[in-house]
């Protein structure tokens, strides 16, 4: 191969149809399940899909950020759940549901800023620094409820954010996921954030070579915490959508939560290196999970599959990353 | 070559440093430094490591606030606290270690922190028709929507200097910028720099490799302790000169002029017809106690031949015969129970951990011996330690003293060492001079002496032809991944190899 081809071979302009792999195994696995699945070619799974999708697919778009920027964000779920025991206790003291769920992403969001004041501003590692932030959030929401559960029994909030309604008119409508549509929105936002801003840029920037973003004169301690906030406030959505599809909130749980996100992360191919990374493949690899998870139910295989399949899957899209890199290595210097 | 070595530039004074101090707790690093610039000059900054060249350098731009002295900069005091202050005034450098965001574009590169815009977004068709633009001008062809990491090191240091000129830098400060570049490519780096000084830019040079200043510098300061030496015009001194300036003793550099080999000595290793990634039917002998030299351009398949005879790449064919024996070799493993120990030319990244101190660097080819029952013998590592510590002369207060903190030369002593101690015969070292002072430089030469004269054999690939002429006893010449030629020491001249380098074999 010539020196011209090599780069054209390599060169972003020509497609790389690697990229196509993961949402090729998307695909497969669905048809897989509808064959063999019962009853899983049907409205109702899609739609059980996609409920499943999204308050981990909220939690890992923001966190696909902090990834990119070579960074972890191992607070996802506790943050998310003390959101929303804080907006339960408001709702209890009489808040209005909107000042109530507004008071949640608040709170979410606080954490994600105290995360990134301490790991962009103090030069903490970020394993540890939300290791901590993990159990504080956990920690936190129990002791000012009093270790109570919180409900969010609005119906009309939940029509907002998880089904349309009960309204008999609406027919089939009734069960229409009104969540894809926030999460296929806010996707869509968030992708032009990351490839068409320079907060995106910087993102990137910071996760390839992070000492030669700062000599260039970015002010990167500034968008470092704005990345690690931003992902909490992330938390705080997914925190909205939780609520709506599961009503109760208990105190103490949550971790594990960001394992899921991460994991959908890591399947869509975004590098635990940083510097690379996207939010379609993350958005494809929260599919993925969702589609195992419903699919292995509708073959009568319980949860300890779905765990079982989840880890198969992270494990293969890493060794395919792996593949990639060393691909791309042996087409190098041009 | 020749054109370029003449007086300094009678011009305008760009820059004046006097009396700079900088004192670091418990270092008194620049001691009453000065330096002068003239518009349109480069000017080369020598010393060995540790004399203050780089310090003296982040005090110019803002990296290290100074503790006494001043800087005029076009007739003006300046007091700079960042690097962006210092770009601002038209001041840019090119550190030493690439700076460049290498899963970003060249266009994104050059613009990062002021990226052109539309409304809210990035405008990524005009920062490519600018960087284009930018490229053009500077005669550099690069595809400015190429990631960088796709480059090779010669072109991201353009995109470097491309980076800092975008900023109308009128003064540049390069820092070894020619450390990881071939022949070849130094030499389009020199076009490029006196392109860049018949504009009217003004280049402070930082180098270790003395013998491209007559090609590139007006005048050279030189600095050792800390402390400024002198200023000379290139052309009115010698290396020898310099060198002595920068060490405060005169070191002789001879070239051999004869193998140091017995002609009866038994050949201890032969590779046949070696094929792998970039190596073509690569086939040549070693005999016991020689220095056996590998020159050749950056590229030319000599890392290749190593890492694939020494078992760390796979090779597709060949033949590896030790002691006349044909010996399987498909992984280090093998290689290190046979008796070869590799020298990689990154230590950091490959050669040492750092983060251990020297006795456990040493010990860890080894450590099979230095244990009983899972546990590891503590007072046996430190005695043996101890012991190749002082024959290697290895300048430190303890064995327990961690890597990091000793110098380049110290640490290429703990890899063989480390060698040593595994009783390797045959020793191969791949670059083991780079990024190395002088000082150190003739103490690891010296080194390799001592090696041979302890039976030991040895391979060294080197890009510096003097250093290859002052130790090799033979030299192997490789261009395009194959073997082009084989010469005794006695007939070597810096010609022949060149010549032999840049055969094409296609």
């Amino acid at each position: 191969m010539s020196q011209q081809a090599l780069e054209k071979s390599t060169a972003g302009s020509s497609f790389d149809w690697q990229k196509l792999f993961a949402p090729l195994v998307m695909v497969l696995l669905y048809v897989f399940f509808a064959i063999f699945g019962n009853n899983f070619f049907s409205v109702e799974s899609l739609v059980n899909i996609l409920n499943a999708s999204y308050f981990i697919g909220f939690m890992a778009l923001g966190v696909t950020f902090v990834i990119i920027t070579g960074g972890i964000d191992l607070s996802l779920g506790t943050t998310m759940i003390c959101g929303m025991l804080i907006g339960g206790l408001a709702l209890n003291w009489g808040w209005n549901i909107w000042a109530a769920l507004l008071l949640g992403v608040a709170v979410a969001t606080l954490i994600g800023l105290l995360n990134g004041v301490m790991i962009a501003y103090l030069k903490l590692p970020p394993f540890i620094v939300t290791l901590g932030t993990q159990m504080m959030g956990m920690g936190f929401g129990a002791i000012i409820t009093k270790v109570t559960t919180m409900r969010y029994t609005d119906q009309s909030f939940k029509h907002v954010f998880y089904k349309l309604g009960n309204d008999p008119s609406l027919g089939f409508l009734r069960a229409f996921p009104v969540g894809i549509v926030w999460l296929l929105a806010i996707f869509l936002i968030a992708w032009v954030v990351l490839n068409r801003t320079k907060f995106g840029r910087y993102t990137f920037a910071m996760g390839s070579n992070y000492e030669a973003a700062r000599l260039s004169g970015i002010r990167t301690k500034y968008w470092l915490t704005l990345v690690y906030t931003l992902c909490g406030f992330f938390c705080g959505v997914a925190g909205i959508f939780y609520s709506a599809v599961y009503t109760t909130i208990i105190p103490s749980t949550g971790n594990g939560l960001e394992l899921l996100a991460i994991a959908g992360v890591v399947i869509g191919g975004t590098s635990m290196s940083g510097g690379t990374g996207s939010l379609t493949g993350t958005m494809i690899g929260v599919f993925t999970m969702s589609i195992l998870k419903t699919g292995l139910m509708s073959m009568g295989l319980q949860g300890q599959w779905q765990t079982f399949m989840t880890g198969l899957v992270v494990v293969g899209a890493v060794l395919l990353d792996q593949y990639r890199i060393s691909q791309a290595n042996r087409v190098k210097k041009v | 070559m020749q054109e370029s070595i003449k007086a300094a530039p009678s011009g305008e004074v760009l820059l004046q440093m006097e009396g700079i101090e900088k004192v670091f707790p418990g270092v008194h690093a620049l001691n009453n430094c000065r330096f002068e610039l003239k518009r349109g000059e480069v000017h080369a900054l020598v010393g060995e490591n540790g004399a203050g060249k780089s310090t003296l350098m982040k005090v110019l731009t803002g990296i290290y606030k100074r503790d006494g002295g001043t800087i005029l900069y076009k007739g003006q005091e300046i007091n700079l606290n960042s690097p962006e202050e210092a770009q601002a005034l038209g001041i840019g450098i090119i550190h030493q270690e690439l700076n460049l965001m290498p899963h970003l574009t060249v266009a994104e590169n050059i613009f990062i922190g002021r990226e052109p815009m539309r409304g809210p977004f990035l405008d990524k068709k005009k920062a490519n028709a600018d960087a284009r633009k930018l490229l053009n001008s500077l005669n550099i062809d690069i595809d400015p929507d190429i990631a960088c990491n796709k480059l090779s090191v010669a072109k991201q240091q353009m995109v470097e200097i491309a980076k800092a000129l975008s900023y109308d830098s009128e003064l540049l400060v390069m820092d070894e910028p020619s450390a990881a570049l071939t022949d070849n490519e130094v030499q389009e780096l020199f076009l490029f720099i006196r392109d860049l000084k018949a504009r009217g830019h003004a280049i402070i040079y930082i180098s270790h490799r003395l013998d491209e200043l007559p090609q590139i510098s007006d005048r050279i300061t030189v600095m050792r302790d800390g402390q400024y030496v002198n200023t000379v015009n290139t052309c009115d001194v010698t290396k020898e000169q310099i060198i002595s300036m920068m060490v405060g003793r005169v070191i002789y550099e001879q070239p051999k002029t004869k193998s140091e080999v017995p002609a009866d000595a038994p050949t201890i290793l032969e590779v046949k017809n070696l094929v792998a990634q970039n190596v073509k039917n690569v086939s040549f002998k070693l005999k016991k106690g020689e220095i056996l030299g590998f020159a050749g351009l950056m590229g030319a398949g000599r890392t290749e031949t190593m890492r694939a005879l020494f078992g760390a790449d796979p090779k597709t064919s060949g033949e590896v015969l030790l002691d006349g024996k044909p010996v399987e070799i498909h992984s280090p493993v093998d290689a290190v129970n046979l008796g070869i120990g590799y020298l990689s030319e990154d230590r950091k990244a490959f050669g040492l951990a750092v983060g251990l101190s020297i006795s456990e660097n040493c010990v860890m080819a080894n450590l099979d011996d230095f244990t009983s029952s899972g546990f590891v013998k503590r007072k046996k590592v430190h005695a043996v330690t101890k012991e190749f510590v002082d024959k290697l002369s290895i300048k430190t207060p303890s064995v327990r003293q961690l890597v990091k903190n000793l110098s380049g030369g110290n640490q290429q002593k703990v890899v063989v060492a480390k060698w040593l101690v595994k009783d390797c015969g045959i020793l191969i070292f791949d670059e083991p001079t780079r990024g190395i002072d002088v000082g150190a430089k003739s103490e690891i030469y010296h080194l390799m002496g001592d090696l041979v004269k302890m039976g030991k054999s040895v391979i060294m690939i080197s890009s510096e032809l003097p250093e290859l002429l002052r130790m090799s006893d033979r030299l192997v010449v490789m261009s395009e991944g194959r073997v082009t030629g084989e010469l005794d020491i006695a007939e070597a001249t810096q010609e022949k190899i060149m010549t032999l380098a840049t055969m094409a074999m296609s």
